[in-house]
């Protein structure tokens, strides 16, 4: 081990730098796959969404849309902007703040029978307080003009 | 008069704040011994004022006085008193005071356990956290006065948020509050050797045992938001990656990543700038955690209404106490002198591994938490990322990181052979690699990251084991002096670590063998899971103090013998008429058994979900083994209170 301190030096630096950017590919790719974008549902209308992966999509629970099938977990709702409604099917337990009219979020995919399917529901953390996803659809489909469905607070 | 009277203590408390944020610091820089002098004397005074604005607070709780804004808004007449005091740090403007109130509290102590520090470094560092001090009541002066009153005044409370009326919310977030703030006692010692240029293994054995205190406190603090968590949201999930865990996970990280180093700096005095470098950081990413919570920014139940104006003041401070600190930092840091030589087989480099890992964690964390915010600000779309991503990054950077804990701690200093170590951890190495192979096989399935999991839990306990016979075993001395000749840090390191191993356990078993069903159950009706019967006895209709509940009622069978009867609930809250889930648990070391209600059904069915989640406990228990290994170090000879020289001379 005949080395100069300042070889020793310069190696330790290049697997340093090497190990370095091997930790950012890490962390780029994982979040590059893991990425998990937003829809309003008059873009899912228009087709503009992934196929096949998942995303999520937030709007108001359309009233009188609530649905349960026989098992009693297995549940259909509407989503809406007030411009368009995209239906939803989800199975599980929906979570305490879930509400007809009230804002939600609902990650999933587009499956084969054009339902958007569910793997995942969030709602708000607070009567008063809107998922900012569901605020942001609601607003981007009134500058589209559409009518309002409920007064989202 | 009594809100009045607390808006004026924080008057008083911003005046004095001043003082202590210049006088002290000017002085130590000119060599005036007065101005220095009103250090102390302004910390203390300042500790009662804010002491006074904080009992006033929680009397105008106490006393319902639905006048104040505040207490308006995050209390109730029916809600119970243990909670209406917890209710002062239940919202936005309380939970600042808290901080300002328990910074003061930080304040006060270094103020009275410095008297063996240099004037000039004492003054800096009262100095430093004067202005940071200064931030924080200014902050709350102007665009967040919890004082502020209702006009006229209303004639009930709108209660606190349901999902915090929850003995957690009395501990959590004072804990929690401890821990970041106390990282800024870290951060003003950094500062404060910066300004003064002392940077030596003193200065690291000063700043040590305040740094451990707290991040004792932070793990504590995430402890126990994490199993308030599981048992609150009825989701079974101990850890959801939400950006409001992430901010407190981010100063644990490298925190973590500081007193490590700080050991090094202190027995070593290597690693000197990239010591202040990680008191820096932490102390700014708890800044950043502690305003991304309550700023709004996030959704979460951690966040309150939002206001502009508080959005930007937040952001101008963090700019400059993280910008002033950095430029301070690159500045003053070519003047650090090089620390002592390591080669690369040794205990310095191992260390230094590990705190690089535990930085690019922490980078990995932040990048997850913020880069879809930035996104979001700049209108280029909505994304989000999960616990997918975190847990893909996170496996390939704690496998190394958990590797090396095995042997750090037993390679030498300054230089150590890899055949030595490789050849004194071969036993622990093969039992961790038998274990992984063969104990999921009687636990029913094996899967890699089961088996990498035990592999890393067991090599922990394996090499902890053998660290405690090499210092303990061996001829000469009688075990009993061994062991008295000990001292506590290193068994406080050792417990840590157990812990580690404890807490990786926990999480291997419960991620790879937890079991979950949601069904549609009647009275009668019996749902099998992990081989227990699950019987559903119906629900029954109670009251709380401030609301109505549900009460079911499930009885546990394994083989036809009684194990259990959980008592699961679906609360609603009547002044906000908020429904909550109350989980039934039945907790052991073995496993927990866990039932919560979902949603009435017809006919008086209700939807339900039981959990099986084997060793979940261990996760919690192995928090608590890191904290008690911190505290132990704290309590060792080296850092009692005696006058000290102040030269550098290290252990």
């Amino acid at each position: 081990m005949a080395m100069k301190a300042r070889h020793k030096r310069f190696i330790l630096i290049a697997i340093g730098l090497a190990l370095l950017g091997l930790a950012a590919m890490l962390i780029l790719n994982a979040f590059k796959s893991n990425m998990v974008f937003f829809y309003t549902p008059t873009q899912v209308e228009k087709g503009e969404v992934p196929k096949g992966t998942g995303f999520r999509v937030g709007g108001l629970v359309v009233p009188g849309s609530l649905k349960r099938q026989d098992d009693g977990l297995t549940v259909r709702f509407e989503i809406t902007d007030t411009a368009k409604t995209i239906p939803v099917v989800y199975k599980g337990i929906l979570p305490d703040l879930f509400k007809e009219g009230k804002g939600v979020v609902a990650q999933g995919k587009v499956g084969a029978s054009g339902l958007f399917e569910a793997s995942e529901v969030l709602a708000k953390h607070d009567e008063n307080y809107m998922p900012p996803e569901a605020a942001e659809a609601l607003k981007r489909a009134k500058g589209q003009g559409a009518g309002t469905l409920a007064s989202p607070k | 008069m009594i809100p009045e009277i607390g808006h004026f203590a924080l008057i008083l408390a911003l005046l004095v704040a001043l003082v202590q944020g210049s006088f002290p610091i000017i002085g130590a820089a000119r060599g005036n011994a007065v101005w220095m002098g009103l250090a102390r004397p302004a910390a203390r005074a300042q500790f009662l004022l804010i002491s006074v604005a904080f009992l006033c607070l929680a009397y105008a709780f106490a006393t319902m006085d639905y006048s104040v804004t505040y207490v308006a808004s995050n209390s109730n007449s029916k809600l119970p008193l243990q909670y209406r005091i917890a209710a002062v740090w239940g919202g936005h403007e309380g939970s600042l005071l808290l901080w300002a109130m328990i910074l003061s509290v930080w304040t006060v102590a270094v103020s009275f356990f410095s008297k063996h520090l240099p004037d000039a470094m004492r003054a800096r560092i009262l100095g430093v956290m004067g202005l940071i001090s200064i931030g924080f009541l200014l902050f709350m002066l102007t665009v967040s006065n919890p004082f502020e009153r209702l006009i006229p005044a209303a004639m009930d409370g709108r209660d606190l948020n349901p999902l915090l009326q929850d003995p957690g919310m009395v501990f959590h977030p004072p804990m929690l509050y401890m821990g970041y703030v106390g990282f800024s006692v870290a951060f003003a010692f950094a500062i404060a050797a910066l300004l003064g240029g002392e940077l030596d293994a003193a200065w690291a054995r000063w700043s040590r045992p305040w740094t451990t205190l707290a991040w004792v406190f932070l793990t504590t603090g995430i402890m126990a938001g994490s199993n308030w968590a599981y048992y609150e949201l009825g989701w079974g999930g101990w850890w959801f990656w939400d950006a409001v865990e992430n901010a407190s996970f981010m100063p644990w990280l490298v925190g973590t990543a500081l007193i490590h180093s700080l050991a090094v700096t202190e027995k070593r005095g290597s690693f000197k700038a990239w010591t202040v470098l990680l008191a820096i950081c932490a102390f700014s990413l708890s800044l950043l955690g502690t305003f991304l919570v309550r700023s709004g920014v996030l959704t979460s139940v951690h966040a309150f209404a939002t206001d502009p104006r508080r959005g930007l003041f937040i952001l101008a401070f963090l700019v400059v106490v993280i910008g002033g600190s950095l430029a301070l930092f690159a500045w003053r840091a070519p003047t650090i002198a090089r620390g002592g030589k390591f080669d690369v087989v040794s205990r310095e480099s191992f260390l230094l591994a590990n705190n690089v890992l535990l930085a690019v964690a922490a980078i990995s964390v932040l990048f997850g938490t913020l880069y879809p915010l930035f996104l979001d600000a700049l209108g280029l779309g909505k994304i989000s990322v999960g616990p997918p991503y975190f847990d893909t990054v996170f496996a390939p950077l704690m496998t190394p990181a958990l590797f090396l804990m095995g042997i750090g701690p037993i390679a030498r200093w300054k230089q150590a052979a890899l055949p030595e170590l490789a050849k004194r951890l071969r036993w622990a190495f093969g039992v961790s690699a038998a274990t992984a192979i063969i104990l999921p096989l009687f636990l029913g399935h094996w899967t890699p990251m089961i088996g990498l999991g035990l592999f890393l839990a067991f090599w922990i306990f394996g090499t902890s084991v053998n660290l405690i016979y090499q210092r303990l075993g061996g001829s000469g001395q009688p075990l009993v002096t061994r062991v008295k000749s000990t001292s506590r840090s290193w068994w406080g390191m050792v417990i840590a670590h157990l812990g580690i191993a404890v807490f990786t356990l926990g999480v291997t078993i419960v991620k790879g063998f937890e079991s979950e069903i949601a069904v549609r159950m009647q009275t009668g009706d019996v749902a099998h899971l992990a081989g227990f019967d699950f019987t559903f006895e119906g629900v029954t209709a109670t009251e709380g103090p401030n609301y109505t509940a549900s009460r079911g009622q499930i009885r546990i069978t394994k083989n036809g013998v009684e194990r259990t009867v959980l008592a699961p609930e679906k609360r609603v809250y009547t002044v906000q008429n908020m429904p909550m889930t109350e989980a039934g648990i039945s907790p052991s070391i073995i496993h927990d058994l866990y039932a919560s209600l979902g949603e009435p059904l017809d006919n008086g069915a209700w939807s339900v979900r039981i959990y099986h989640k084997p060793m979940v406990e261990w996760i919690w228990v192995g928090c608590l083994m890191m904290a008690f290994g911190g505290l132990l170090a704290l309590s060792d000879k080296r850092y009692r209170l005696r006058k000290r020289t102040i030269q550098a001379g290290g252990v």
